[in-house]
C-alpha cells in the first residue's frame, strides 16, 4: 500500500471537470484508490464520490493506493493534482 | 399597485428576483415536476437479477435521454453550458456507484428504486451539508439524475404535458427542464425557489426567455389562474392581470422589442456622439452572473459592482479569499474592459450582517464610515480587491464620502494593503485607479478637493438627491419632492463635473439618473464622461448618445440650467426628446 498527502492547487477545486479527469486517470490503473478528506473516505474511481468531497483550492487530501501498480498510480494521480489539472 | 390578496381572478403581484430580462404575457402552465414515489419493497432472491437488469436498462435509457438533452443544450446554448449535463452523464457511467447498488440489491433483497434512492441519496446528503452554493446546486443536479433513473425504472415516460405557448410556473425548475421546455414555445419561467445563480436562471438568460425566480408563492397563487405576466427585468409575476395591466405591459414589451432589434446593430458600436465625443458607457451590476449578459449588451465595462451583495444571506463578513474569488471572477469575465468595485456600502437602507438599530440610519453609520471604523474588515476587502487587480482592469471606489480626510485615511489603508501584498510577493496593479462616490452634498461641494486625491468621481444620484433636497423618497408624504431635475440637483451635477475636470479626473454617474433616457442629452451636455446604468437600459442610452451632437447637448444643458423648477426642466427635456427622438418612448 502507498499513501500520499496532497493539496488541491487549481482554483476551481475538484469540481466536475477536474473530478472527471481524476477518475479517468485512476481507471487506467488496476490498484484500488481511496481518498480521505476530513475523515470522509470515498472511492477515488467513483465520480460521484469525488464530486461529493467538494475539495476546494487548498483542501488537503489523503490518497491511498493498493494493488500491483500502486506506485505508478500514486505518481500519476499526485502529479495530476499537483499540476492543478492543467488549469491556469 | 394592486394588493396581494388570494381572491380568485383578482390581480395578484408577486415580487421575486428578475433572473432573465424580458416581459412575457400569456396563459399559465403549472408544471408539477412529479417526483417519483419510491416505495420500499422486499424481493425474493431469485428476483434480484431481473431487478438489476431492469435497473441497467433504466440507466441506459436515462443516458440516452441525457445525451439528447446534452446535444440539444450544446446546440442551443453553447458547449460550455451544456457541461451541466455532462456531469450527470459521467455519474451514470460510475461503475463503482452502480456495482455498489447491484451489490446492495443482492444482499438486502430490496427493489432497485429503493436502493438507488438510498445510495445516491447518501451522496446527495453529504453535498447538502456543504454551505458552498456550487455544491448545493450539484446536489440539485444529482437529485434530478436520481429521479430520472427511478422514473425510468418505473418505466414511466417523461413527457411534457405542455401544449402551445405558455408561461411555466413551477416550484423549482431544473436545468434539464429549462432546456426541454425551450423546445416548446415557452414564453417565460417563474419559480417559487431559486436564486439568480441557479442554472435554470443562467439558461433562461442564454435562451433569452424572461424569468422571475424566488417568488415563494408562485405555484400556490397560479392555481386555477389562466393568465399571467412575467416581468423579468424587475422580478414580478402578475397573476390574473387586469386589462389595464396587460395593456401597460404590452406597451413595455413592444418598446423593449424595438430596442432589442436595434441592439444587434448597436452592440459593437462605441457610445459616441455624432460630432465625435466619446462617452464611457458602463453598467451597474449586482451579481457576477450578469456579466455575460452585459457583454452581450455591448457594454464597455462595469461602472459599479456593489460588493455588499456578497453579504446577502450571510451573518458574517465573507473571508478575504471568498471575496478575492468573487472579485477576480468579475475582473476576468469583463477583461479587457474595466470593473469598478465599490467597497461595502452598508448601513442606510442596506442591512449590516449583525442587526443594529439607529434612529436615522441615512445620517448614521454607513459606507466608508463603517469601513474606517472596522480597519481589519476594510483591509481584508482592500487586499481582496488588489489581488483581483493583477490584470490591471480593476478600479476601486469608496462610498458615502463626506470629507477629504476620509479619502486620505482610506488611501492609507490601501497603501498598507499594498505593502502587505508586496511583502507576500502577490501581484497586483500598483497604479489601481481609486475613485470616490459623490453622493453627499459635502462631497459635491468638495468635488475639486476630492478630485485632487483620486483618479475619478462617480456621482451617486439616488442618495445625492435625497440628501440635497432633504427628502426620503420612500416616505409617501414627501416622495413627490424627490425630483431629479430639481435645479439644485442640476447645478450640483454641473459643479461636480466642472470641478472634477479642473483636476483632470473623469466624472461619471452611477445613480438611476444616468439610466433615465430623459436625462441623457442633459448629462452629455453637462460634460459627463461616464454613464454607469442598469444593463437593460444600456442599448437605449447608447442609441440616444449616438444620435445627438455634443454641441447641441451643451445648448440643451445650458438652457435647462437656467430654469427655476423641476417641472420646467422636465417639460423642456420631453420637448427636446420628442423633437429629436420621436421613436423613443419616455414612459417608464
Amino acid at each position: 500500500m502507498v499513501e500520499k498527502e496532497v493539496t488541491i492547487k487549481n482554483r476551481a477545486g475538484l469540481h466536475t471537470r477536474p473530478a472527471a479527469t481524476l477518475v479517468k486517470t485512476a481507471a487506467k490503473f488496476k490498484s484500488d484508490f481511496h481518498i480521505d478528506k476530513d475523515g470522509i473516505e470515498i472511492n477515488g474511481k467513483s465520480i460521484i464520490g469525488v464530486m461529493t468531497l467538494a475539495a476546494e483550492q487548498g483542501a488537503k487530501l489523503h490518497l491511498r493506493f493498493s494493488g500491483e501498480d500502486e506506485q505508478q498510480a500514486c505518481e500519476a494521480i499526485t502529479s495530476l493534482i499537483e499540476s492543478g489539472f492543467g488549469e491556469a | 399597485m394592486p394588493t396581494d390578496r388570494d381572491t380568485k381572478n383578482e390581480e395578484v403581484v408577486l415580487k421575486g428576483v428578475g433572473a432573465a430580462p424580458g416581459i412575457a404575457i400569456g396563459p399559465v402552465f403549472l408544471y408539477d415536476r412529479e417526483v417519483p414515489k419510491v416505495i420500499e419493497r422486499s424481493i425474493s432472491s431469485d428476483e434480484t437479477e431481473r431487478e438489476i437488469e431492469r435497473l441497467i436498462n433504466a440507466v441506459e435509457r436515462s443516458s440516452k435521454e441525457l445525451q439528447k438533452i446534452l446535444a440539444f443544450a450544446q446546440q442551443k446554448i453553447g458547449e460550455r453550458r451544456g457541461k451541466i449535463f455532462e456531469a450527470q452523464l459521467l455519474i451514470l457511467e460510475d461503475i463503482h456507484l452502480f456495482s455498489a447498488i447491484h451489490q446492495r440489491i443482492r444482499s438486502e433483497l430490496k427493489n432497485a428504486e429503493f436502493i438507488v434512492a438510498d445510495e445516491i441519496g447518501k451522496y446527495q446528503k453529504m453535498m447538502m451539508t456543504s454551505d458552498d452554493e456550487y455544491m448545493l446546486e450539484r446536489a440539485q443536479d444529482v437529485d434530478d439524475l436520481k429521479n430520472r433513473i427511478i422514473r425510468n425504472v418505473q418505466e414511466e415516460k417523461l413527457y411534457s404535458k405542455l401544449e402551445g405557448s405558455a408561461i411555466i410556473v413551477s416550484k423549482n425548475l431544473t436545468a434539464a427542464d429549462t432546456v426541454l421546455f425551450s423546445r416548446n414555445e415557452v414564453l417565460g419561467y417563474a419559480s417559487d425557489l431559486g436564486g439568480i445563480t441557479s442554472h435554470s436562471a443562467l439558461l433562461s438568460r442564454a435562451l433569452k426567455i424572461p424569468a422571475a425566480v424566488g417568488l415563494r408563492e408562485a405555484t400556490s397563487k397560479v392555481q386555477g389562474a389562466t393568465e399571467a405576466i412575467i416581468d423579468g427585468y424587475n422580478g414580478f409575476l402578475i397573476v390574473n392581470p387586469s386589462t389595464a395591466t396587460i395593456e401597460e405591459y404590452r406597451r413595455k414589451q413592444q418598446r423593449h422589442r424595438e430596442f432589442e432589434e436595434n441592439l444587434a446593430g448597436l452592440k459593437d458600436l462605441p457610445a459616441e456622439t455624432l460630432d465625435g465625443k466619446k462617452i464611457d458607457l458602463s453598467v451597474n451590476i449586482e451579481f457576477e452572473e450578469e456579466i455575460e449578459f452585459v457583454i452581450l449588451q455591448g457594454s464597455a465595462g462595469v461602472g459599479l459592482y456593489r460588493t455588499e451583495n456578497l453579504l446577502i444571506g450571510k451573518d458574517a463578513f465573507p473571508s478575504e479569499e471568498e471575496q478575492f474569488q468573487k472579485y477576480r471572477a468579475i475582473a476576468d469575465k469583463i477583461y479587457p474592459n474595466r470593473a469598478i468595485l465599490r467597497t461595502f456600502d452598508i448601513g442606510g437602507d442596506k442591512v449590516l450582517p449583525q442587526a443594529y438599530q439607529e434612529t436615522n440610519p441615512f445620517l448614521g453609520w454607513r459606507g466608508i464610515r463603517i469601513s474606517l471604523d472596522q480597519p481589519e474588515m476594510f483591509r481584508q476587502q482592500l487586499r481582496a480587491i488588489l489581488k483581483a487587480s493583477s490584470r490591471k482592469n480593476v478600479g476601486i471606489m469608496f462610498p458615502m464620502v463626506t470629507s477629504v480626510s476620509e479619502v486620505q485615511r482610506a488611501r492609507t489603508h490601501l497603501e498598507m494593503a499594498k505593502g502587505d501584498l508586496r511583502r507576500e510577493n502577490i501581484p497586483f496593479d500598483e497604479r489601481i485607479p481609486v475613485g470616490v462616490m459623490v453622493e453627499t452634498p459635502s462631497a459635491a461641494v468638495l468635488a475639486e478637493e476630492l478630485a485632487a486625491e483620486v483618479s475619478f468621481l462617480s456621482i451617486g444620484t439616488n442618495d445625492l438627491i435625497q440628501y440635497l433636497l432633504a427628502v426620503d423618497r420612500t416616505n409617501s408624504f414627501v416622495s413627490e419632492l424627490y425630483q431629479q431635475f430639481h435645479p439644485a440637483v442640476l447645478k450640483a451635477v454641473q459643479f461636480v463635473i466642472e470641478h472634477g475636470h479642473r483636476r483632470k479626473v473623469w466624472v461619471g454617474m452611477c445613480g438611476e439618473m444616468a439610466g433615465d433616457p430623459l436625462a441623457t442629452v442633459l448629462l452629455v451636455g453637462l460634460g459627463l464622461d461616464e454613464f454607469s446604468v442598469i444593463p437593460s437600459v444600456l442599448p437605449e442610452i447608447k442609441k440616444i448618445i449616438r444620435s445627438m451632437k455634443y454641441r447641441e447637448a451643451k445648448r440643451v444643458a445650458k438652457k435647462a440650467l437656467a430654469m427655476n423648477s423641476a417641472d420646467d426642466v422636465k417639460s423642456y427635456l420631453i420637448e427636446v426628446m420628442k423633437e429629436k427622438f420621436p421613436e423613443i418612448s419616455l414612459e417608464n
